[in-house]
């Protein structure tokens, strides 16, 4: 089985958010770039997938050189090879006409990538890669198991879990329950080293072009100071919510 | 040339978010003179979309009962295209962020998700959405053909005005499902995260699962959903889907009550969508007090069960 996990390159959850440039550039100085969470979990996934059924996993972005970093530290938690498509990534459907047309020429079994990216959450890239690839897809994946060319894998929905099956190739969004935060792997020395060594190709990209542009950022208004209640006095606080926030 | 919304039905009913989405698409069409048309999959009571402005419904019957992602953005995607559709409005339910993408690449279009209010100017067409994790706002064009906006739940809200509404029944030529579906579970006669109008979420100052019965009790007599911080969740007191937060939940609900949370950042993250923030903390120092509007500082053990019982009598006199 050979898997290809789609990696975006993030800010870290703890990052301030600012912006430059008239609010038109998010703020990268001083920001740690991580993978992306749910792409983690994916990763991990994978992984489990290659050490326990001897799966074969790569790992893709679309982006510049700044994420190069990142994708080091999949090679070095066990991925085999790392691909990167060399353009900015402009909006989601520009990033998944790049990544369609690579597994167009270079067929995988199963593709993974996040739920969402924890910076701008468009919970689209994968989706729109299964379309574009007419195959099924399963987003909020919170389990998978696959034998064979069968895959069986649980969707987190509202309330609730859906238990799909389906047959590969398949892509799916990963998100945390796929693995528990304590499968996840922080990478040792020796992978450090052997990473170094793992095949890391560039490659040209098909020259998507992108529909939608973030124009303007703009931070939250600053929020009014909390009005602290006494902890003896609750009928005022009911009385707020009811008469001055209207809420119940 | 018209707007189409999609309205989400389930067991042959629509769901809550039909309504906003149905207001959002209605208060669009007005905006710019369009028609607005509403599609809908096995919904026996399709006609209620008028309560809220669209005046078409097409109820497309030859498709699953349950939500198939594939089939229904075969059947989206057949009626943007017949109808000549430019505008295409979603919802933020699981599903209809599982559909939107399929829909997008299917029509070639622009998608935009968290959207939080209507089109602020249409040439070039720009909406107001959520990025980083709620911590900030984009305003993004989109110019495709095709335009998909999701709204974000409870972004817009339900705006009543009544107009006559066809249903017409339908039947759609469409490809065969991808997946099957082998069994679904989900919380029966319990508010969701998702739809509830008010969350009551809980963290380790409530210091074991023992006492989750403070949460429940409040969210029973509020008709609130529960929820959870992630050290909760990754202690198994409670299951993954209550985790709210950065890798967890977005919340955007009326009321938020936060119970021994501290208020880290990826959990504030999380609930930043929510208009009202109640946090009972007894630490004064907690950061979620600076997210929240109301506070109390407080032995959640001796404040809980108080506002519990107040907010039952409360209820029974209102």
């Amino acid at each position: 089985m050979n898997i290809l996990v789609c990696i975006s390159h993030v800010p870290d959850t703890t990052s301030k958010i600012n912006f430059v440039e008239n609010d038109k550039q998010f703020d990268t100085s001083g920001v740690q770039f991580v993978i992306n969470p749910n792409d983690e979990f994916g990763l991990t996934r994978a992984i489990w997938f290659k050490e326990k059924q001897g799966a074969h996993v790569h790992v893709i972005h679309v982006g510049t050189a700044k994420a190069d970093p990142t994708l080091r530290k999949c090679l070095a938690i066990g991925a085999e090879k790392a691909f990167r498509i060399d353009t900015p990534a402009t909006d989601g459907m520009a990033v998944a006409k790049e990544l369609a047309a690579f597994v167009t020429d270079n067929p995988y079994d199963l593709i993974v990538a996040g739920r969402e990216s924890i910076d701008y959450n468009g919970a689209m890239v994968p989706g729109m890669l299964a379309a574009l690839l007419n195959i099924a897809f399963v987003p909020n994946c919170v389990g998978l198991e696959i034998d064979g060319s069968n895959a069986v894998a649980e969707r987190e929905i509202d309330g609730g879990r859906e238990k799909l099956k389906g047959s590969l190739p398949m892509v799916i969004g990963g998100q945390k329950g796929l693995v528990e935060e304590s499968d996840l792997k922080i990478p040792n020395m020796r992978g450090i080293m052997q990473a170094r060594q793992k095949p890391f190709e560039v490659l040209n990209p098909k020259g998507s072009e992108s529909t939608t542009k973030d124009v303007l950022f703009e931070k939250p208004a600053t929020k009014a100071d909390v009005k602290l209640i006494p902890a003896d006095d609750i009928d005022q606080l009911i009385e707020l919510l009811h008469k001055e926030a209207n809420v119940i | 040339m018209s707007i189409l919304l999609f309205a989400e039905s389930e067991n042959n009913k629509l769901k809550r978010n039909a309504a906003e989405i149905s207001s959002y698409g209605a208060a669009l069409a007005g905006k710019l003179n369009k028609d607005c048309v509403a599609i809908s999959f096995n919904a026996d009571n399709a006609q209620e979309l008028g309560q809220f402005g669209v005046s078409k419904v097409f109820n497309v019957t030859n498709v699953p009962r349950q939500f198939d992602a594939n089939v229904y953005a075969c059947v989206l995607t057949h009626y943007i295209k017949s109808l000549g559709a430019t505008h295409i409005i979603l919802g933020s339910s699981a599903d209809a962020k599982f559909l939107a993408p399929l829909v997008a690449a299917n029509t070639n279009a622009a998608y935009v998700p968290n959207v939080v209010a209507l089109p602020h100017e249409q040439q070039p067409l720009t909406v107001r959405r959520t990025v980083f994790s709620n911590k900030a706002f984009a305003n993004t064009t989109l110019t495709a053909e095709v335009n998909i906006i999701g709204v974000g739940n409870n972004s817009f809200g339900t705006v009543e005005q009544a107009v006559d509404c066809a249903v017409e029944n339908a039947t759609v030529e469409h490809a065969d499902s991808h997946i099957e579906q082998l069994s679904i579970s989900k919380k029966t006669g319990k508010a969701t995260i998702a739809d509830a109008d008010i969350v009551v979420s809980g963290g380790r100052g409530l210091k074991g699962p023992e006492h989750w019965h403070l949460v429940e009790d409040l969210a029973e007599v509020l008709d609130a959903a529960t929820a959870c911080s992630k050290p909760i969740s990754d202690m198994g007191w409670r299951t993954h889907d209550e985790h709210v937060g950065q890798t967890g939940k977005p919340v955007s609900t009326n009321l938020y009550i936060a119970i021994g949370i501290s208020g880290a950042i990826q959990h504030l993250a999380g609930v930043n969508a929510s208009k009202v923030k109640v946090v009972i903390n007894n630490d004064p120092e907690a950061p979620f007090f600076k997210a929240a509007d109301y506070g109390i500082v407080g032995d959640a053990f001796e404040v809980v069960p108080v506002l519990t019982e107040k907010l039952k009598a409360f209820k029974a006199q209102s």
